[in-house]
């Protein structure tokens, strides 16, 4: 049974701000979907290698030859906060600071 | 509305013009904005583009352009760019990219338009492609046309609505669970989803990308083969697309299927079934021995559990890829104060940015990677993908191709589905197995139950499309299914 304190534990891992309302309805409908994965453990699955992509195998490079690519402001400018041709975050040293 | 290929053919001979065929596509468009099948239409742009292709055509002549004049629409988690002529936004159908214009193109897309296609808008979603039913985007639900109170599937809702209300005759969506076959499914059109590889992912932003796959949709089955001719094939910036040949699917359609043998799956026949369900996957039956085909049962026995494996597998991968949506390079950032730190940044804006479905499922992908439920959860549900895989490979030495319906019943109300967290996940019981086994498989028009459309798929061994489109084409040709449109 999935608690309250564990809910918030996930929602802080998923950089997620929920309110209590959320978290308790967030709970709930985990715990029901969690429930119904149960089913899996039924399953036999002895001697079985996962099975984590269906493609090719390894990927595939591309040569590493130049070639055209998005000027360097152009990807800065998607910025919502921006300080000049920087990208501004809060502060993460010093006081006030801290992720 | 004429075919692709009608109008293809006519554009390219000079007996109709591209500039008409967008004008009377963008007047479909408007007629039946009350669908909300779009999240933003290209009026000036498909104009502009449509003149270019008329042009290029008076200038050179059609050769190279399979698509010359046909008006397309393209699900809005793929990316257009300003290089295109269209820009515009990509919006995913969340708060969190409500303004985002993507620098570049999706590789499907900058084909489609190399083939001569007129984009005339972005179609709605379920936000970032999280949903069965296109009720979970931030712009509000899309309408089935064939009934207004019901959903059209999804999460390509939008695409399959405007093809289905004949606005455009080709649309791209994209297909992690069944997000192209269940909405084709709901309203009545072909839904093509690919092989793993087979489509550049290149610009279709990302959800679960062990599973994404672009496709098309259209209203009969060699406009379908058009389509994924012109987007298919290698490309340098998918690491995962395939270094395969492309074969030339709409000039090999009407092939007998003499001596080709079909299995259906015995939970193909779920107690869950809609009864009209099961009474169009028989009539198919039918209708295939009568064509010649050998018609088999065969067991495809995870199924249930693939639903299970799916809702930790792809939730897992999207908590991962979503990760990008941190409030500082690009998207919706929260308003903040000067005490507030990074992680408040990070949180707020996330909180803000994304809707409930989508919150959910970052959620439970989280849950299921974090420490101490990997191996009971994620582990595990690799393991299971294996079997299922395995499932489908053992069902492939008896038979050449599987029918098994698109999903449960028809399309269903509104709201219908909103309140139990399970009930919207089991629509797509029929569906996941084939993205977690990398499988192509295309959903056809096959019958109406209480006057809505029903969907079977038609599902083969990777690359093997070709044995798709002929299976398809020959239950078509037999049937009217596809012919019927909804009311205006």
């Amino acid at each position: 049974m999935l608690t309250l304190a564990q809910t918030r534990h996930v929602a802080r891992l998923a950089r997620l701000a929920l309110t209590d309302a959320e978290l308790e309805d967030a709970r709930a409908r985990l715990a029901a979907v969690m429930g119904y994965m149960e089913r899996l453990k039924a399953v036999d699955l002895a001697g079985v290698e996962p099975l984590t992509g269906v493609g090719p195998g390894a990927n595939r490079l591309r040569a590493d030859t130049p070639g055209p690519t998005l000027p360097s402001g152009t990807p800065a400018a998607l910025a919502p906060a921006r300080h000049g041709e920087y990208v501004r975050i809060p502060r993460v040293l010093g006081e006030g600071g801290g992720a | 509305m004429k075919t692709a290929a009608e109008i293809a053919a006519a554009v390219r001979d000079g007996r109709a013009s591209a500039a008409e065929v967008t004008t009377d596509a963008l007047a479909r468009a408007e007629h039946h904005r009350g669908l909300s099948a779009f999240t933003q239409v290209f009026t000036e742009q498909a104009r502009t583009q449509a003149a270019a292709v008329d042009d290029l055509i008076r200038e050179r002549g059609g050769a190279g352009l399979p698509l010359a004049g046909v008006p397309v629409a393209v699900k809005d988690n793929i990316c257009i760019g300003p290089d295109t002529g269209y820009g515009g936004r990509t919006t995913c159908a969340s708060r969190m990219l409500e303004h985002y214009e993507s620098p570049f193109t999706a590789t499907c897309v900058r084909r489609l338009i190399d083939a001569g296609a007129v984009v005339i808008g972005k179609t709605n979603l379920d936000e970032f492609a999280m949903g069965s039913s296109t009720e979970h985007s931030c712009f509000g639900p899309t309408l089935n046309p064939w009934d207004q109170t019901r959903v059209p599937g999804g999460s390509s809702g939008g695409s399959a609505a405007a093809v289905a209300a004949r606005i455009c005759p080709v649309a791209l969506g994209s297909d992690t669970g069944g997000s192209i076959r269940q909405p084709a499914g709901f309203c009545g059109v072909v839904g093509a989803k690919p092989t793993y590889g087979r489509v550049s992912r290149y610009g279709l932003v990302a959800f679960a990308s062990s599973l994404d796959q672009v496709g098309p949709f259209a209203t009969n089955v060699a406009d379908a083969a058009l389509a994924l001719e012109a987007i298919s094939g290698l490309d340098p910036f998918d690491a995962t697309s395939a270094d395969r040949a492309v074969p030339a699917w709409s000039s090999e359609l009407d092939t007998p299927i003499t001596g080709l043998t079909l299995g259906v799956p015995a939970q193909a026949r779920a107690a869950a079934n809609h009864p009209g369900v099961t009474a169009a996957l028989d009539a198919m039956i039918a209708v295939y021995r009568e064509l010649g085909a050998t018609v088999i049962d065969i067991d495809l026995p995870l199924i249930d559990e693939g639903i299970a494996a799916y809702y930790i597998l792809a939730p897992a991968e999207a908590s991962s890829n979503l990760a990008r949506f941190d409030g500082v390079r690009f998207g919706r950032r929260a308003a903040l104060g000067d005490r507030d730190s990074l992680l408040d940044l990070y949180t707020r804006s996330r909180a803000e940015g994304f809707g409930p479905e989508v919150k959910r499922r970052v959620m439970l992908g989280t849950h299921v990677l974090s420490s101490g439920y990997y191996d009971a959860y994620y582990a595990t549900a690799l393991k299971v993908r294996r079997r299922i895989l395995d499932g489908f490979n053992a069902a492939f030495a008896r038979c050449h191709a599987i029918l098994m319906p698109t999903s449960p019943g028809p399309a269903f109300r509104l709201g219908e589905k909103a309140a139990d967290p399970l009930a919207l996940y089991m629509e797509d019981v029929y569906t996941v197995g084939v993205n977690l086994a990398g499988l192509p498989a295309f959903s056809v028009p096959a019958g109406f139950a209480d006057g809505l459309p029903v969907g079977v798929q038609v599902i083969a061994p990777a690359f093997e499309e070709a044995r798709l489109f002929t299976v398809a084409r020959m239950f078509e040709r037999e049937t009217t299914h596809h012919q019927r449109v909804p009311p205006r």
